[in-house]
């Protein structure tokens, strides 16, 4: 048997996968081939981001991948004798994983290697169309790349929405003698896991994205900003780096272009507010995560007062095939200001749980319902919440609404992140009122008092109307703390809390009243 | 991981990184890595290695929720509190850990610690659980049960 008749079977090294006894499966796979001297390799790859079928175990049959899915360790055997090495029948086949219809009927670009390839193999990688967009960046030189980004009408993924060539554009055009590039890996929203998946199971695709930000604006230093929640993104991102600094796609003479770009990774220290750009900075100079003051823009004093880049993970990595591809090619996808695709995460109370990588305009009700499959529970969906902690809870009479930017802005909710976190009707949602001024006391930086103190007496008030204390007068109250915080907030963190607040009021105002009990 | 303070060892850490400054947050990480815990002896010295004043040290540490300041439990547990772990029991499942070990959330005692965390990225296979650094997916009363049985006796 030649090396290229190996049977290649596929076991996920990603969190999700590990979380449900992906090492052991992948140990039983390695145990029983010994026992049955059957000669295959396993390959830790990242995750396809079904997380509902994890552990999804793959065979390479010819050009094809067949899965598995759920494996338990206990299933091996089974699987084994049903021949799964050439995609033989079972109870857990899911057949052809390029047609499984979840996964077909995306539309997959920056997350189009996850689960596919293994991890930190270059090879693998280049194979797949990597470190082609920085080839392309370097010939065609650092304005057209800028104009590519700004034509693709790509905006950042973490959550603002802010145009991401105009960013570059002002970075670029900001004279100093040290510009930086740090992209914000501290996904700390609640129902969000893009970034992580895509780190663990494409990590190249996040380092080329940061080396072609750094010669579009002329940066020579790059850091990685990964939450410390995160152990096994950190492991892959090291190990990523340390191939990529081998290899020469990072150091001095980048590919032999002359470019010069070095990354440092750094962890964060369990802090949410950390995620808000100005506050990751600080806590990047070593400093409590303390937000600052806008303006100055970090794109003109940024890390260490140099002009700084900051992007999400998934911005970033979106890039790389915006440079291969060219600009249309992203902007095809999408509706309005909203172009391109946006990784949404299906989470919390849903029946199939994962990532749906998606061009904008699809509807909530589409996402929820035909790749989630309902609630997990079983029960009638009663709320959802999209954007994280600090977005909008939606009842189910909103879920036409189009995923797209401008949609839900217009609804006084957000897309952030694209976290979609269903709650079925058990949920209580004074409660989830009461958490997000809960949260926000938590984890206020303590910088302004709108946010530090606001959040404090939010729960306060919160608990006086579900006790129906002066009702009428606390729910006035209430509301005008949340314009206070609105208004008055330095960023996001106070800034957006009243919006799960004040949704949850709207939506949901049976939950508040007296018979209601509260938690 | 020693809990004993070592200050060759403290001295290697903050050499480690160059003794700059502004790699203050990641040399507490490797600290509490290394010791457990953060205490007046290791911020004295990191605060003299790095020629900052021992306020500016302890504003830090107090700042982050990663930075223990006193030695934690055989066992570290982290249950997710967020949102998309709320929606299939999170809160049932607190009270369970409460119960069952005799502590309340963000306390502990010499065999176990118990801390909140505000999302592990695990979202699509919650409840979500982080013990010593292992995080896992789908945990009920059981399962939690059975989890920190096997931590213990590793």
């Amino acid at each position: 048997m030649s090396a290229a008749d190996t049977i290649r079977v596929f076991v996920p090294r990603e969190t999700a996968a590990l979380s449900l006894g992906a090492d052991d499966v992948a140990d039983a796979v390695e145990r029983t081939a010994k026992e049955l001297k059957c000669k295959l390799e396993v390959i830790r790859n990242g995750s396809r981001g079904l997380s509902y079928l994890e552990p999804m175990v793959e065979v390479q049959v010819g050009e094809d991948r067949f899965a598995y899915g759920p494996v338990r360790p206990a299933d091996i055997v089974d699987l084994f004798a049903a021949d799964f090495l050439h995609g033989g029948e079972h109870a857990l086949a899911l057949g052809n994983t390029a047609n499984i219809p979840y996964l077909k009927s995306q539309q997959r670009w920056t997350f189009r290697r996850c689960g596919l390839i293994d991890p930190l193999s270059v090879a693998d990688y280049q194979r797949h169309g990597g470190f082609a967009g920085l080839r392309k960046a370097f010939e065609t030189g650092s304005t057209a790349i800028i104009e590519a980004v700004t034509e693709s009408g790509l905006r950042g993924r973490g959550g603002a929405g802010f145009p991401t060539g105009i960013k570059w554009k002002t970075v670029a055009g900001a004279q100093a003698d040290q510009k930086y590039i740090v992209c914000n890996a501290d996904e700390g929203d609640s129902g969000t896991f893009s970034d992580r998946i895509l780190m663990e199971s494409d990590p190249f695709t996040l380092i080329e994205g940061m080396v072609i930000a750094a010669f579009a604006v002329g940066a020579s230093r790059g850091y990685i900003y990964l939450r410390s929640e995160y152990p096994l993104a950190r492991t892959v991102l090291e190990k990523a780096l340390s191939i990529c600094k081998d290899h020469h796609w990072l150091g001095k003479d980048i590919a032999g272009s002359g470019f010069e770009f070095d990354i440092e990774l750094h962890l964060g220290a369990g802090s949410y507010v950390c995620g808000e750009e100005t506050a990751m900075l600080e806590s990047l100079e070593g400093k409590p995560g303390l937000v600052r003051y806008k303006p100055p823009l970090p794109a003109l004093e940024g890390l260490f007062g140099k002009p700084t880049v900051v992007n999400n993970v998934v911005t970033l990595a979106s890039v790389p095939d915006i440079a291969r591809l060219g600009a249309d090619a992203y902007a095809d996808y999408g509706v309005g200001r909203s172009r391109g695709t946006l990784a949404f995460q299906l989470a919390g109370n849903i029946k199939r749980g994962g990532l749906v990588e998606l061009a904008f305009g699809a509807t909530l009700r589409e996402l929820i319902e035909d790749w989630g499959g309902g609630t997990a529970s079983g029960r009638p969906l009663r709320a959802v919440q999209i954007g994280g902690p600090l977005g909008a809870y939606f009842p189910e009479s909103l879920l036409d609404t189009a995923l797209d930017y401008e949609a839900f802005a217009a609804l006084d909710g957000m897309l952030g992140h694209g976290g979609v976190v269903v709650f079925d009707d058990t949920v209580d949602m004074a409660a989830q009122a009461r958490f997000a001024m809960e949260f926000c006391a938590v984890e206020s930086c303590g910088k302004c008092t709108p946010c530090r103190i606001g959040s404090v007496r939010g729960v306060e008030v919160i608990d006086r109307i579900v006790a129906n204390e002066n009702r009428e007068e606390n729910l006035k109250l209430l509301h005008d703390l949340c314009t206070t915080m609105i208004d008055g907030s330095l960023c996001a963190m106070g800034g957006l809390t009243p919006l799960p607040v004040r949704s949850a009021l709207k939506y949901f105002p049976e939950d508040f009243a007296p018979t209601a009990g509260g938690s | 991981m020693k809990t004993d303070y070592d200050k060759k060892a403290a001295t290697e850490i903050i050499l480690g990184f160059d003794n700059r400054p502004e790699m203050l947050v990641q040399i507490l990480h490797a600290f509490v890595a290394r010791f457990a815990y953060l205490g007046e002896d290791g911020v004295r010295q990191i605060a003299t290695e790095l020629n900052l004043s021992r306020a500016e040290v302890w504003g830090v540490v107090k700042f982050y929720h990663d930075f223990r300041t006193e030695a934690p439990g055989r066992t570290v547990i982290k249950i997710c509190q967020s949102e998309a772990c709320q929606a299939m029991g999170s809160r049932d499942l607190t009270a369970h850990a409460e119960k069952t070990l005799g502590i309340s959330m963000g306390s502990g005692d010499r065999a176990h610690t118990l801390e909140p965390v505000y999302c592990l990225g695990n979202c699509a296979c919650s409840p979500a659980v982080m013990i010593d650094d292992q995080v896992y997916g789908r945990v009920d009363t059981r399962r939690f049960d059975t989890l920190v049985t096997d931590a213990e006796s590793q």
